[in-house]
């Protein structure tokens, strides 16, 4: 495909020349894009680049899937040390701190200046773009595909168990959970040890601490608190809704994730990424009714906003200064507001600024049946302005501090741990990780 | 065995031996002494701007604290003993079943070698399919008693299930060299023995294993290293466990893989990785002063 593109732009050239109307056309500047997503968003992706490569002459982007986020960033540190690295590069929500240290990045908003963009940060949506920006708000890379953590049910389900509405609060869920047990639904709420929707989003929307000094934003000497939160209720309660039967365990160990629990209709409800949207449209059985809804919050809290998750393309340093005229161009042109909706459409990531999303709004791209229920994501995303907990998460060695907390999950509800020992022993390992990023990092600030 | 076939000039043997030796510096040697490097520093993922913060032996002191790598040790030298034990046990008796020409052992012989064949992670996600406790074909073991079998559940179902993935591999490996070595074994010997009377197993015990032993020294000592740190033992647990149920199969190479690469602590993991080595050295060692002792080659 990405032949095709270069072959036009040489029988172009060829042509222009063999006119001789004007000077031979300087060659195209090539420079490369690696990124994460695999499979059938990772064709999308590469749509994308072939949009680019087709709308302008001057630059060349060649995008490479590395295929799975941990490992773009290994391989991006890889060909970084040897010289060799993309100009620019996906990088997921739990490598932001990694990136923002590294100082081997030019900042988005420099970036943009220094070639001549004249982009309106405010634009996008805070929730989304405090993720990745400086202390003072200034982007250091680009929101791209992003998502939130949304609750899936399966309408038909609650129909036959005499349930009129989405689940609002965790008592409606329970009642729910209740409802279709007695019904005879085995799985009323299928949940795994992903720490991203249980942990993370219910921390944000119920406004708990997930560490110290505002979830690390200010300064890395941040401990982790959530043995300490509402979470220890929340994981509680979800302990004794599993001892009861009415929330079941479902990861891929056991045999199956929750998002195959769902199309399957083995679980009637779920919390999965807005991203997943399209996936269960295409997968649940035809006909069948499902809707999405926000994430519940308990009775008498006031909800906040949900935090992003996804990724954003951080531009590399040291790199040809061709190359940024092209990275700039590239990432100006995905986010013109036609791409942002064709990007949202075909992938079931939200739109990452605000014209973007009343652009789709206008053209009532949510009242289309198999898009429905997209727009809740913003609405969960920017219920409220962030606050020092929903800002995002700063935390060194993210990665690994979540595989701790499911490390700690797994403990819980399969072990012989209490809730609170659990907790304990996420808090205890997790912080073990946090100080020695701090070591490896010390006498840096975080800008 | 006197006549020594002698090279006249050294050059020609180093011409010879050199694609394996510029093998072994840029893929052993050379990442060797970067871990050796990293391990008395803290790497930042990126490099650090040229100034490398050394520190001493912090790294070794933080993993030598760390209950959790004790555990880790311990859960590899479990792993490591019973998956060879289990491999190298019925790999012995499917060759000693195939070198007695039971029927249709040829065809064995042919089909026994093909789990080698097959790359780990491949053995780790068909495994995971198989023995997936709610939808796998070993499901059904569950209806007879709920949790029968839960490897993601149960730390001990999950050993189990890395074990039999490993075992399961190395068995082909492990009966090709067995099976070589006993068709090697005069027929005299066992014919006259059982002219004697005795039935297979006092024949296996008193003639063929001990004929056997150098082959056995060898399966030993490559089954015991591969699956204390190969490649295998790591792309098996990454399919399957992942580590858990909470770290019950978190083993050395899979810990230290992990906290290099999902971790980006590239020290922490290099200063286990020297303890692996220096771990494996010691390991071989005593193999080769104590097991070696009662092997006779000829």
């Amino acid at each position: 495909m990405q032949g095709f593109g270069v072959k036009i732009g040489l029988a172009a050239g060829l042509l222009v020349a063999g006119f001789g109307a004007t000077p031979a056309m300087a060659e195209k500047v090539k420079f490369e894009f690696w990124y994460g997503l695999s499979g059938d968003l990772g064709e999308r992706v590469q749509d994308a680049c072939k949009k680019f490569n087709d709308s302008q002459a001057n630059f060349e982007i060649v995008c490479t899937s590395q295929n799975g986020y941990p490992e773009t960033v290994q391989n991006a540190i890889a060909a970084y040390r040897a010289k060799k690295h993309p100009a620019v590069v996906q990088v997921f929500d739990g490598g932001t701190l990694d990136l923002m240290l590294s100082g081997a990045f030019v900042p988005a908003k420099k970036l943009m200046e220094d070639n001549g963009y004249k982009i309106d940060w405010s634009n996008y949506f805070p929730g989304i773009a405090n993720y990745y920006a400086t202390a003072k708000g200034e982007l250091n890379s680009f929101p791209f595909n992003s998502s939130t953590a949304m609750f899936y049910y399966n309408v038909d389900a609650f129909t036959k168990a005499g349930i009129q509405n989405a689940p609002e609060t965790w008592e409606d869920v329970e009642a729910a959970a209740r409802k279709l047990k007695a019904a005879g639904y085995a799985c009323p709420f299928g949940f795994s040890f992903d720490s991203w929707a249980t942990v993370e989003q219910f921390s944000a929307i119920h406004n708990q601490p997930i560490a110290t000094k505002n979830n690390g934003y200010d300064g890395l000497d941040t401990e982790l608190t959530l043995n300490k939160t509402k979470l220890v209720d929340q994981l509680t309660f979800f302990k004794k809704m599993t001892d009861e039967g009415l929330f079941v365990v479902k990861t891929k160990q056991l045999g199956m994730d929750v998002v195959p629990a769902f199309t399957s209709e083995t679980c009637q409800m779920i919390q999965s990424s807005i991203a997943d949207h399209g996936t269960i449209g295409k997968t649940i059985k035809q006909g069948a009714k499902w809707d999405v809804t926000m994430l519940p919050v308990w009775k008498g809290t006031a909800r906040q906003n949900s935090m992003v998750g996804g990724a954003s393309l951080w531009v590399l340093n040291n790199r040809p200064e061709a190359e940024y005229k092209g990275a700039a161009a590239f990432l100006n042109f995905i986010a013109q507001p036609d791409m942002v909706e064709w990007w949202s459409t075909v992938t079931g990531y939200i739109p990452v600024t605000k014209t973007g999303f009343e652009a789709m709004k206008a053209k009532g791209f949510y009242d289309q049946p198999a898009f429905k229920g997209r727009e809740k994501a913003i609405a969960s995303l920017t219920f409220t302005p962030t606050s020092a907990n929903t800002r995002g998460i700063r935390l060194g060695g993210f990665p690994q501090i979540r595989k701790e907390i499911s490390d700690a999950m797994e403990g819980i509800f399969f072990g012989k741990l209490t809730v609170q020992a659990g907790l304990d022993q996420a808090v205890e390992r997790g912080n073990v990780i946090l100080r020695r990023f701090e070591k490896t990092y010390a006498g840096k600030a975080l800008n | 065995m006197n006549k020594r076939a002698v090279f006249k000039s050294w050059w020609l043997p180093v011409l010879f031996a050199l694609p394996q030796l510029l093998l072994i510096l840029f893929f052993f040697y050379w990442p060797a002494i970067s871990v050796f490097n990293w391990a008395f520093t803290l790497e930042p993922a990126f490099g650090g701007a040229g100034e490398r913060l050394f520190v001493g032996l912090d790294n070794f002191r933080d993993v030598f604290a760390d209950r959790e790598y004790w555990r880790s040790v311990s859960l590899s030298l479990f792993f490591a003993f019973t998956a060879t034990g289990l491999s190298m046990l019925i790999a012995f008796v499917l060759a000693i079943c195939v070198d007695r020409q039971l029927k249709g052992s040829g065809l064995f012989r042919f089909f026994y070698i093909w789990p080698y064949a097959i790359a780990a992670p491949a053995v780790g996600l068909a495994f995971r399919f198989i023995f997936a406790p709610e939808s796998g074909l070993i499901a059904v073991v569950n209806t007879w008693s709920p949790d029968l079998w839960n490897p993601a559940k149960y730390g001990s179902h999950a050993m189990i299930l890395i074990i039999i993935c490993f075992a399961w591999k190395w068995i082909g490996y492990n009966f090709i060299f067995m099976t070589a070595g006993l068709q090697s074994i005069p027929r005299s010997l066992l014919e006259a023995s059982s002219m004697d009377g005795s039935g297979p197993v006092r024949r296996a015990l008193d003639i063929q294993i001990p004929l056997l032993a150098p082959t056995l020294f060898f399966l030993l000592v490559l089954n015991l290293t591969e699956s204390f740190v190969g490649p295998d033992t790591f792309g098996i647990v990454d399919l399957t466990t992942e580590g858990g149920p909470n770290k019950a199969t978190d083993v050395m190479v899979y810990r230290i893989v992990s906290e290099a690469f999902r971790g980006l602590n590239y020290s922490g993991a290099a200063a286990q990785s020297l303890v692996l080595i220096a771990l494996i050295m010691v390991f071989t060692f005593i193999q080769f002063r104590f097991v070696e002792r009662r092997v006779h080659y000829k």
